[in-house]
């Protein structure tokens, strides 16, 4: 690995960046990460913009330090198995960061399956907690690898609630309905274009426009200037690669510049 | 003298002798962790069939699909986990061989089950509006909220029907000859809700203690299951295998990899694994098991 590789900004740096700006007006609630840079981004977030999150190793334990992924828990300051994590859903004071197979121009998510739901293609995990989530927590997707397959014009089976369904399905389905950010390896965009559509807030540095409009499969919202998304300061910087994630579990799922050239891209 | 509460210590092959076809069974834990396998594998080796399965499912669900047990399946995900997706629950439903599947959100299934366990008809709850639940399950209703909220609209709620169970299998860390059972893992689950909404409960244990043994050396908090809640006891050691029994042993990733890849290989891959470890009893498993944990060290 040369010195230039492992000191310039990597894209996964830039999208764990992104994921912790997700959370850091969030308050004390419980970050819930599904996946690794979710994860990186939460606990980057209660080291630096928000260190009143509320973090648990995924299991059954609220961790009061942060430790470095997939380490030990240090210090503990409570108890959440499923059941409490349903209690917290229903409370509200949680916001998840979830995956997606795939997500429509509505901000739908699907994770059950593809094809027809009575006999699918491929059949997925099941909807999991995405429709009680959708509708009772603060909800955010992470997307590892923009593209048309991912980005819909309408998802095969609504697991999670965008805002358009939950309006239509009435007032206690919208009411805490509150799909706040998709993070993906390319941009950062929101639920918020004209008629809840999904709407581009920023391209990651070296991404152009026009690379996330054509790995997105709808008509995407563009507004007439678009920032490109922040690099992570040198602190985040020190945080990710000395503290969370020294052994790089991040170019797994966000591949380093090298390695996406060697790759079949 | 006094006579103390009955002894309901069973066999394996008793607890499934209680079991019939078309019986709605819901199987405990979560996922991959802390199965009741040893009786699912029980039921793999009877005659027992078109069961509706309630669960929140792990290779319970895909083991009971690929024998063709299952008539209808209730669950919210399948997954092993480190194997996110089960490979016979994936076959069993890309090639259409369960004929009933209710698709709930994880929520909804502690809802439906906490409903039973209340002997109520359902509860309400906010879960499923909006999603695809209420499409494909379109039997699931709403019901509107008879108080106004500060508007003075009535919210329209997912009305979680009861999970009713007849019979429900779960397996625990320590139980005493009566019924009374201990977790020592991390999490319950939801175990106790399990007993409470079926009929009768089946509890299989790492190792049967006197009662006097389940608090020992364990806070009386971890008594999750009492007595009253259960219908029979079965020792079965290293029963969860090769799912999570914390402490007592974690999940056999080896066996879980070699499972999975034989699960989601050719049928003559999934005849050579069955042969292997699911032809015999649960004496024959746990030794093939042990064989196995053997090889390539």
């Amino acid at each position: 690995m040369s010195t230039d590789a492992s000191t310039s900004v990597t894209r996964a740096d830039v999208c764990a960046a992104a994921i912790a700006d997700a959370f850091r007006d969030d308050g004390e609630i419980f970050a819930s990460p599904m996946g690794m840079l979710p994860m990186l981004g939460v606990r980057l977030a209660k080291l630096t913009s928000n260190p009143d999150l509320v973090i648990s190793d995924g299991e059954s334990l609220f961790l009061a330090g942060v430790p470095p992924l997939f380490a030990k828990a240090d210090v503990v300051e409570g108890w959440i198995p499923f059941r409490r994590v349903f209690d917290v859903v229903a409370y509200g004071k949680r916001h998840v960061m979830m995956g997606a197979t795939q997500v429509d121009r509505h901000g739908n998510q699907n994770i059950s399956a593809i094809g027809d739901w009575s006999r699918p293609k491929r059949q997925l995990l099941g909807s999991r907690g995405a429709p009680g989530n959708t509708v009772n927590n603060r909800t955010s997707y992470w997307v590892p690898k923009h593209s048309t397959r991912v980005f819909v014009e309408a998802v095969d089976i609504v697991s999670g609630v965008g805002p358009k369904r939950a309006r239509e399905a009435g007032p206690a389905a919208a009411r805490y309905n509150d799909i706040h950010r998709i993070v993906t390896n390319l941009a950062v965009l929101d639920v918020k274009g004209a008629g809840d559509t999904v709407r581009l807030l920023s391209v990651h540095p070296g991404v152009s426009v026009d690379e996330v409009r054509a790995a997105t499969g709808f008509e995407l919202e563009v507004p007439a200037d678009v920032p490109t998304t922040r690099e992570p300061t040198a602190e985040e910087q020190v945080v990710i690669r000395e503290v969370l994630d020294p052994k790089g579990l991040r170019f797994k799922e966000v591949p380093r510049p090298d390695a996406q050239q060697g790759g079949a891209s | 003298m006094s006579k103390g509460p009955r002894d309901k210590r069973m066999s394996i092959d008793e607890v499934v002798g209680e079991l019939r076809d078309g019986m709605t069974i819901g199987i405990g834990g979560w996922g991959p962790r802390r199965k009741p396998m040893a009786l699912v594998r029980a039921i793999l080796r009877s005659e027992l069939k078109d069961l509706t399965i309630v669960s929140w499912g792990g290779a319970d669900v895909g083991l009971l699909a690929r024998a063709g047990k299952v008539r209808k399946l209730v669950f919210a995900f399948v997954s092993l986990d480190s194997v996110p997706l089960e490979p016979s629950f994936q076959r069993a439903r890309q090639e259409g061989t369960i004929p009933e599947v209710v698709e709930l959100d994880e929520g909804m299934f502690q809802t439906g089950l906490r409903a039973a366990a209340e002997r109520l008809p359902f509860l309400p709850m906010r879960a499923g509006l909006g999603s695809d639940v209420l499409v494909n399950q379109p039997w699931i209703r709403t019901v509107e909220s008879p108080y106004a909220d500060a508007d003075g609209a009535h919210e329209e709620l997912v009305a979680v029907p009861a999970l009713h169970l007849d019979v429900a299998l779960v397996h625990m860390n320590r139980a005493d000859k009566h019924g009374n059972a201990t977790y020592l893992g991390p999490d319950p689950y939801f175990d106790d809700l399990f007993c409470m909404a079926a009929d009768r409960a089946f509890v299989s244990c790492e190792q049967v203690v006197d009662t006097a043994g389940l608090t020992v050396d364990t806070p009386v908090q971890r008594l999750l299951l009492n007595r009253m809640m259960v219908s029979g006891v079965v020792e079965t050691p290293h029963g969860a295998h090769f799912t999570t029994c914390t402490p007592d042993y974690e999940r056999d990733e080896k066996f879980q990899r070699a499972y999975a890849a034989a699960a989601g290989g050719s049928e003559e891959d999934w005849a050579a694994f069955e042969q292997r470890f699911l032809s015999g009893d649960e004496a024959a498993y746990q030794a093939a098991v042990a064989a196995f944990a053997e090889e390539g060290k």
